[in-house]
């Protein structure tokens, strides 16, 4: 998370990297030639699983971004990050037809219309009321831990994790709730060379417009640059008078809160349903140690182009689709251990 | 036994010239073959059984966090493929248990010689994401694989007869075979811990660096430790596959990785015998818990909760460290 400026006089290319690049790219080229293999692939195909890529690729870059972001500040790996993003996803949904759940609790229980909220309300409600959550979460609970190992964080998170996952199993089931893609989102949009689902191009774009906000918020405002400060050095920030604790509980609030907007962008994609979010965090995390935790930049462009590589592998090798994420960690962890975007330790 | 200075923990008392057993030690030890023995008279043998297999995964991981500091947060990978490797050779060679056991224990070992060797170039909470990801990955193997049946899982796996001669029809039978895979390989573990080997693993766990600096690799040392971790879960695995007939995808989940952490977390890490009561606490509640859906979840999400708040030293660690003595 912390900016570094590399001496001027130290330009080091990247040797290896671009080594490995050119023996993938020659490799690719050799099979093309020798006509053992084929790149060619229909268009639409191609394109939709790009796009189907893309769209996950919003959703690592978001959670990855998240985590790098409350590593940063509390050195602690957020495993709940997951849950949180199903509660996101929960939250939209009982936002939106509160009267579902409010009978589950109290039959008859009913609220006015005008408190029923869609779906553009709840991208910004929901991750408002996870990140409050979050904030107390971090008050009571997760605040104790600092002065112990890392590991520590590891553990009560993924502990956390559970009793989220498991009380939101024991309200709803296991099958999940609907989620209605609104009106003004549904049905094709015409790129010119292709039909893309409405829906899904709104997610690249928010998730991406959200990445960037983020970015600019800690790159380029105050806010942004006593919080850089306090992640290299709490004790001397908090001498300058900043409200370091405070600072800190913020920034996990505001790291769970967009993992709830992920999940509120995910709601009408996947079912609402509590396991959505523990499939999804392990991939998040082979997508942090590829991209490395050292820059918020870093996580957006290794999660955006890990969904893309994901969904390329769905078109050239769909075994692997699943895998494939592992497969470019290991690959990583052999070329540069510390992460692509990583600084040795 | 003179090399004690390098671990802060060491005991007091006096060891016994065997095992390296400290007397409150090896008191514990003869109250656990004790109930070992005694057990199946009173309580269900498949139980034991699948009690004692966990216990045994706990301890393998054990070897890990509480002797080298190692976090691995994807020990199910060792144990699931174990189980797959021991059910499939079992039913489809029909190889004695005995064969078929260790060949799971070996399957563990080359995996985690692989998985160990990649995740060792990071520390710390690296490690853990490390592992939790390439145990992810063997997960969706298993899930695409053609050996291992899918959903379904490999069904049906006899016990077969031990060395070709004693049927292991009878859980008694059974039980006697499970029980001594778990005291020899319990024992193994405690002897590896109180070696010299041992000694420079926990020197690793107290400082890394220094370690380095004394002379030793510790990146060779670290790996050792692994494998033989992961050994001793490919061989918990392939007992429990045996003890039930069946393997299935359970076993390499993320949330099995899960559990051997809760285990050690709750009974007490970096104790001989707290990976043991740990296990027994968390299949009991399991089994207690069996009928209320998701409940289960819920209640190890909030021991691990209140074990990292509350008592971080788990209950073996809480009770030595009371009384005083090294368990």
């Amino acid at each position: 998370m912390s900016v570094t400026t590399a001496p001027a006089n130290a330009i080091r290319l990247p040797l290896r990297g671009i080594a490995a690049v050119a023996v993938v790219v020659a490799a690719a080229v050799g099979l093309q030639l020798s006509g053992s293999f084929t790149f060619y692939r229909p268009i639409p195909l191609l394109l939709g699983q790009l796009s189907l890529g893309l769209i996950n690729g919003a959703f690592y870059a978001l959670l990855s971004l998240g985590l790098a972001v409350i590593f940063g500040m509390l050195n602690i790996i957020n495993f709940a990050h997951g849950a949180v993003f199903m509660l996101g996803a929960f939250a939209a949904w009982g936002l939106a037809t509160p009267n579902t759940w409010l009978g589950m609790i109290q039959p008859g229980l009913q609220v006015p219309d005008w408190l029923q909220l869609g779906y553009w309300p709840a991208l910004v409600v929901a991750p408002l009321i996870v990140g409050a959550f979050g904030y107390l979460l971090e008050k009571t609970v997760i605040s104790r831990l600092y002065k112990l190992d890392h590991l520590y964080g590891l553990l009560l998170t993924f502990g956390l994790a559970l009793i989220f996952e498991g009380l939101a199993r024991n309200a709803f089931g296991s099958s999940g709730m609907p989620y209605r893609i609104p009106a003004a989102l549904s049905g094709p949009v015409d790129l010119g060379f292709m039909f893309m689902p409405r829906y899904r191009l709104w997610v690249v774009v928010a998730a991406g417009g959200m990445c960037l906000v983020t970015w600019l918020l800690i790159e380029k405002t105050q806010l942004g640059a006593r919080l850089r400060a306090a992640t290299e050095n709490p004790g001397l920030v908090q001498a300058f008078g900043v409200n370091v604790p405070r600072m800190i509980s913020l920034t996990y609030a505001g790291g769970v809160a967009l993992a709830a907007f992920a999940g509120v962008l995910a709601a009408p994609i996947y079912s609402v349903n509590p396991n959505m979010g523990s499939s999804f965090i392990i991939t998040v995390f082979a997508v942090v140690v590829i991209g490395g935790m050292g820059s918020i930049l870093g996580s957006i462009v290794t999660g955006f182009g890990l969904g893309i590589v994901e969904g390329l592998t769905k078109v050239y090798y769909p075994q692997f689709s699943a895998t494939v994420i592992f497969l470019v960690m290991v690959i990583v962890l052999l070329v540069r251990p510390a992460g692509l975007f990583g600084k040795a330790a | 036994m003179s090399v004690t200075t390098l671990a802060p923990t060491a005991a007091p008392s006096r060891p016994f010239d065997v095992l390296g057993f400290s007397s409150a030690q090896a008191w514990a030890l003869l109250v656990l073959v004790g109930l070992i023995v005694a057990c199946p008279w009173v309580i269900y043998p498949v139980f034991l059984m699948k009690l004692l297999c966990f216990a045994l995964f706990a301890c393998a991981f054990n070897l890990l966090i509480g002797y080298v500091g190692l976090m691995s947060f994807g020990h199910a990978a060792y144990f699931g493929m174990g189980s797959y490797v021991t059910a499939w050779t079992a039913k489809t060679w029909g190889l004695t248990p005995e064969l078929a056991i260790l060949l799971g224990g070996a399957t563990g070992a080359l995996l985690g010689l692989a998985f160990g060797w990649l995740a060792i170039r990071r520390q710390g909470i690296y490690f853990a994401m490390i592992t939790l990801a390439l145990a992810q990955m063997s997960y969706f193997f298993c899930l695409q694989a053609p050996f291992t049946g899918g959903e379904d899982g490999i069904q049906q796996v006899p016990r077969g007869a031990l060395f070709g001669i004693f049927s292991l029809k009878t859980d008694m039978a059974m039980y006697a075979v499970v029980a001594g895979v778990f005291l020899i390989c319990f024992l193994l573990i405690h002897r590896v811990v109180h070696s010299p080997f041992g000694q420079v693993l926990k020197a690793i766990r107290e400082n890394e660096p220094r370690a380095t600096s004394l002379g030793y690799r510790t990146d060779d040392y670290k790996l050792m430790a692994f494998v033989l971790s992961t050994f001793v879960a490919g061989i918990a695995g392939g007992t429990k596959a045996l003890v039930f007939g069946i393997a299935t995808l359970t076993d390499v989940n993320y949330a099995m990785s899960g559990e051997v952490v809760l285990m050690n977390l709750l009974g007490g890490m970096g104790t001989i015998f707290g990976p043991v009561v740990g296990a027994g606490i968390i299949v009991w509640t399991e089994s207690a818990l069996a009928g209320a859906g998701s409940w289960v979840t819920v209640t190890q999400g909030v021991i691990f909760v209140a074990c990292v708040l509350a008592f971080r030293r788990g209950i073996i660690g809480e009770i030595a460290a009371k009384l005083r003595i090294t368990l």
